[in-house]
């Protein structure tokens, strides 16, 4: 049976077919990466808007005027903290100890909710005294920017929920798993981003 | 909002009777006659009892063959709504001079401009270079599908979603009047206060979605899935550039989704990106979308340079001449096309520091474009060329395309610019490319992948039919153009003054009589084809193929390759014949693959809801079809049960009735 | 047929690679504690900057805040997300760098490009009467 998919020339015999089945590897974690870096994209606009608008302020407040640094502070250190804590889930993962993951990602997760609530009560603070999105340009590519985020670090939240009630039900299946480290790079990226958020939106926007 | 009691404002949002464009007889008209027609197809589809099979075989097909084949034919349908307007325009132009207003009023030409434009680039040149990538690559690398089937079907979908919103435009409120990229202010909720800019951004962002999918898809597809032995250097030529398209559409379509996004806040919650006042600055607007945009022509046009390559060497018996130089050249444009953006805007004031850098780029990029012209030619050299349709559409390509990249090198002298910017030389310019590059590769490879899809080929009479109206219709309807650009006449314009224009815009109308026939020759083609379709009938190889998907039946089966091909050189194929390969009729194993889905049909029709309802303000239902999107995608993910098997049975019975013609095969080896 | 150039690596072809992908992206508590010092280090020294007025030019102290950032951006990188030459045979690690090149270009260019235009077109604008003063 294996001679017809061999090749009959006689100087070099060639194996056209391969004829046990293969197994294709998954591409879910290079597919989710390139999601990412998609993304990369998405805030790289929003950061060039804030670049070119972020000294439009037609008059209204400024960076100086509105950014309350210390409450930022408290942020970034809460987002911080989640991005080491999953990082823990990720470990105890390894170990495959289901209990001290769930821990850890509901931990993460509360993290994450303090931060969207304290951007949320900033966000109110703001649009209350007057410096809402509709004020300036520079406001408005403040909101875009740093809602965004928001976005999708509420999305990181649904997305983590979701995934402890798989998790729960279904333990560490193969697919679990690499939801779990799809997650997992997504909330690490969240924190990347927030780096250039706080830096350059925030600490940047005082100095200009 | 209409003045009617609050309730019907909170059930309708601005949707009223008065939305539908009663006092327009063109669309009252065009309305009845796709009614009509809609209503004909259903009965049809009704009375023959094919809902079944249409759902269960090809909507929710994550087969990349199937979706490949549905992306054909939405483009196909589409290519005949926007020629539709082009007919349109260059018809009211040809009359519209001194007191004679020609047919369309000015609002609706300008919904008439700014839909063919948007229509011919998202829903009619990316669906079928979407169509190909998903048809043939797949089967090039040999794989048994993608890397993501479901992802796959709800792309497709997401394209159809954008669709369906566009088309609505149509018969319920108006479109866009803004241009194919529209632009602000006029784009903006103070000058378009009406829905049409509304129906132009949520179409194209969940179109745009679809197509960011579908790159990530490729990407992923041709990096993880390549047959043992098949490195990226003995990878087929359109594999590559579908690999380095999918890479240009992952990193500049959010961009578009980001530009897309800041103008919808500009004009749902009134924030200051784009506007006059509050700071706002409309040229970060033009920056922005040009930064998708101009790697957007290079993603229309690199794969169809891989298409050419592919039929090239085929139809002159040689291999690719150059082939690393195509790879490489093909790199450097992906990078080189991030480069050159502003070469859309020299004129609106960056000074002279940068438009030299931008005009530097732009005559950069055909450094490789012109390599790989050369690349053909050389391919064809000695070789014993058979002008078969797919080699005279290529030949068509070679001329129309040189031309239109030589006056692209005009365009990209900045001073020159100053004069030709926004002029009719730019439109016949853009369209020498798109036309010659884009659309005469469609055809191309039509037919030369239809046998390989169907079984049978396509008419030779009616594809050459084809390609003679459409090659001199084209040079009549765009050589007039070039002459008007030159004399100073811009675009967009509905009503002309000055008489001695007139004979330039007459010819050009008849170029595009001409190029109706041309496309009315295609219809042709496809109906006579099928008819014929037992004289027409094909084996596995019709054309002497090189690459790995002509191995496999015309048809191939659902699992594509029985047996994973081992790739030992280049052109696989060629070689697999070279050394007398005899595919195996025994010893088959069960087959693993994905089973079809319905999530990505119903993902894509809520995502089509919301975005009708946040057109007309209806909040309740955007609300409501966004949470059912977000739910029916969770559910979809407690879905285990996605597999199913082939079993061997099945697969011995597919080898065995097949189309594998024994004449055909191994024919040119 | 022509030999592929040795410029090109061939990845992903084979197929042993890619079962030990997910093992590759763990880390150890080492070095996400590393990481985290590392990054708690970097955010504190710009906030301090910052809210302390340490450094009397807004320039320099901008140029350090931004400085740092791309600094924590790569400790994110290596400690976190685990970045390195080896997942995905190196396609990450490809990914990545021609999207960190394309992102310089979009935030470079779109700056340099809109600064003119501001500058040329907008004659109103603070930057023009900046541009003025400064001509």
């Amino acid at each position: 049976m294996n001679t017809v998919a061999i090749d009959t020339a006689p100087a070099e015999p060639r194996k056209f077919l391969c004829l046990e089945e293969a197994h294709p590897h998954n591409g879910t974690l290079l597919g989710f990466w390139l999601y990412l870096m998609s993304d990369c994209f998405i805030f790289a606009s929003l950061f060039a808007c804030n670049a070119v608008l972020g000294t439009s302020y037609a008059g209204g407040p400024t960076g100086h005027d509105v950014f309350d640094l210390p409450g930022l502070a408290v942020n970034t250190a809460l987002l911080l903290i989640s991005s080491v804590t999953f990082g823990f889930a990720m470990l105890e993962m390894a170990r495959q100890r289901k209990r001290a993951v769930l821990v850890w990602l509901a931990v993460s997760g509360l993290l994450a909710a303090a931060f969207v609530g304290l951007e949320i009560h900033e966000f109110v603070t703001m649009i209350a005294a007057g410096a809402g999105p509709d004020r300036s340009a520079f406001l408005s590519s403040f909101f875009a920017l740093v809602g965004t985020h928001g976005l999708h670090v509420s999305v990181g939240i649904l997305w983590l929920i979701v995934l402890m009630f798989q998790l729960g039900k279904h333990g560490f299946t193969e697919a679990n798993r690499r939801r779990l480290f799809c997650l997992s790079m997504f909330w690490h990226f969240l924190d990347l981003v927030w780096i250039g958020v706080f830096s350059y939106v925030y600490l940047v926007g005082v100095l200009r | 909002m209409p003045d009617r009691p609050a309730i019907w404002n909170f059930l309708l949002g601005r949707l009223s009777l008065s939305s539908l464009p009663l006092d327009n007889t063109i669309l009252v008209w065009t309305f009845v006659v796709v009614a009509l027609g809609g209503a004909a197809l259903l009965a049809t589809i009704t009375y023959y009892r094919k809902w079944g099979y249409l759902w269960h075989e090809w909507f929710t097909s994550v087969d990349h063959k199937r979706l490949g084949v549905m992306y054909m034919v939405l483009g196909t349908v589409m290519l005949l709504r926007g020629f539709a307007d082009a007919i349109m325009m260059r018809s009211q132009q040809a009359v519209a001079f001194g007191s004679n207003m020609g047919y369309l009023p000015p609002h609706h030409y300008d919904q008439i401009f700014t839909a063919h434009g948007a229509i011919m680039i998202f829903f009619v040149a990316m669906p079928y270079i979407a169509g190909f990538m998903n048809f043939v690559m797949p089967l090039q690398i040999g794989a048994r599908d993608v890397a993501f089937p479901f992802l796959n079907n709800f792309s497709f979908w997401l394209t159809v979603a954008g669709v369906v919103l566009f088309m609505t435009s149509l018969f319920i409120g108006d479109f866009s009047h803004a241009g194919w990229l529209g632009m602000p202010p006029v784009s903006e909720l103070k000058q378009s206060p009406g829905p049409g800019v509304d129906y132009y951004i949520w179409g194209l962002q969940l179109s745009g979605l679809g197509t960011l999918l579908t790159g990530i898809n490729f990407v992923v597809t041709v990096v993880k899935m390549r047959a043992p032995g098949m490195t990226l250097m003995k990878m087929p030529m359109f594999s590559w550039t579908t690999l380095c398209t999918s890479g240009l559409i992952v990193v500049t379509f959010p961009i578009l989704t980001a530009t897309l996004f800041l103008l919808s806040l500009d004009r749902y919650l009134g924030t200051h990106f784009f506007t006059n006042g509050f700071g706002g600055n409309v040229m970060m607007y033009v920056n922005l979308i040009w930064v998708w945009g101009h790697p957007e022509v290079y993603i229309l046009i690199l794969p169809m340079f891989g298409l050419y390559s592919e039929i090239v060497p085929t139809f002159s018996g040689k291999r690719l001449f150059g082939y690393s130089s195509m790879v490489y050249a093909t790199a450097s444009i992906m990078i080189l096309s991030y480069l050159v953006w502003l070469h859309h805007f020299f004129t609106m004031g960056s000074g002279a520091d940068v438009n030299s850098f931008f005009a530097l780029t732009t005559m950069l990029i055909s450094i490789p474009t012109g390599a790989k012209i050369f690349n053909w030619l050389f391919t064809m050299y000695r070789g014993r060329v058979r002008f078969d349709v797919p080699m005279l559409w290529t030949m068509g390509f070679l001329f129309t395309f040189t031309i239109g990249g030589m006056t692209g090198v005009m365009l990209s002298v900045a001073p020159a610019d100053f004069l030709l910017h926004n002029s009719l030389f730019l439109v016949a310019h853009f369209h020498n490319v798109i036309i010659g590059g884009v659309v005469f590769g469609v055809f191309a490879g039509i037919n030369y992948w239809f046998p390989k899809a169907f079984g049978f080929r396509l008419d030779e009479f009616w594809g050459k039919m084809s390609f003679w109206f459409w090659q001199i219709g084209f040079w009549v309807a765009f050589g007039p153009l070039y002459v008007l650009g030159l004399m100073g006449v811009t675009r967009r314009l509905s009503h002309f003054t000055d008489p001695s224009l007139q004979i330039w815009f007459i010819i050009a109308a008849f170029g595009a009589f001409l190029i109706l026939l041309g496309i009315l020759s295609f219809v042709m083609q496809i109906y006579v084809s099928i008819r014929r379709r037992d004289q027409l009938a094909v084996g596995n190889d019709p054309w002497g193929g090189r690459t790995l998907e002509w191995s496999t039946s015309s048809p191939p089966p659902p699992y594509n390759f029985a047996f994973i091909p081992m790739v030992h050189e280049r052109d696989a194929w060629t070689d697999m014949k070279k050394h007398g390969y005899q595919r195996p009729l025994e010893g088959f194993n069960a087959i693993h693959m994905p089973k079809n889905t319905g999530t990505g049909v119903v993902l894509a029709a809520l995502g089509t809801v919301f975005g009708f309802a946040m057109v007309w303000y209806i909040w309740w239902l955007a609300v409501v079809s966004f949470v059912a999107l977000i739910a029916v995608a969770i559910v979809h993910t407690f879905n285990y049960d996605r597999d199913g098997h082939i079993s061997a049975e099945e697969v011995s019975q597919f080898e065995h009735t097949g189309n594998w013609e024994p004449k055909a095969q191994g024919a040119t080896a | 047929m022509s030999h592929p150039s040795p410029s090109v690596h061939d990845h992903g072809t084979s197929h042993d690679a890619g079962h030990d992908t997910m093992h590759a992206g763990h880390g150890s508590l080492r070095s996400y504690l590393t990481g985290f010092v590392l990054a708690a280090v970097l955010t504190i020294i710009p906030f301090w900057l910052v809210m302390g007025h340490v450094i009397a030019s807004p320039q320099t102290t901008i140029l350090i805040v931004l400085g740092l950032a791309a600094v924590q951006i790569v400790v994110h990188m290596i400690y976190f997300l685990h970045l390195d030459t080896k997942s995905e045979n190196g396609w990450n690690m490809l990914a990545f760098m021609f999207t960190l090149v394309l992102v310089v270009i979009v935030l470079g260019a779109s700056v340099w490009v809109m600064y003119n235009e501001n500058a040329n077109m907008m004659p109103m604008s603070p930057q023009y009467i900046h541009h003025k003063q400064g001509a």
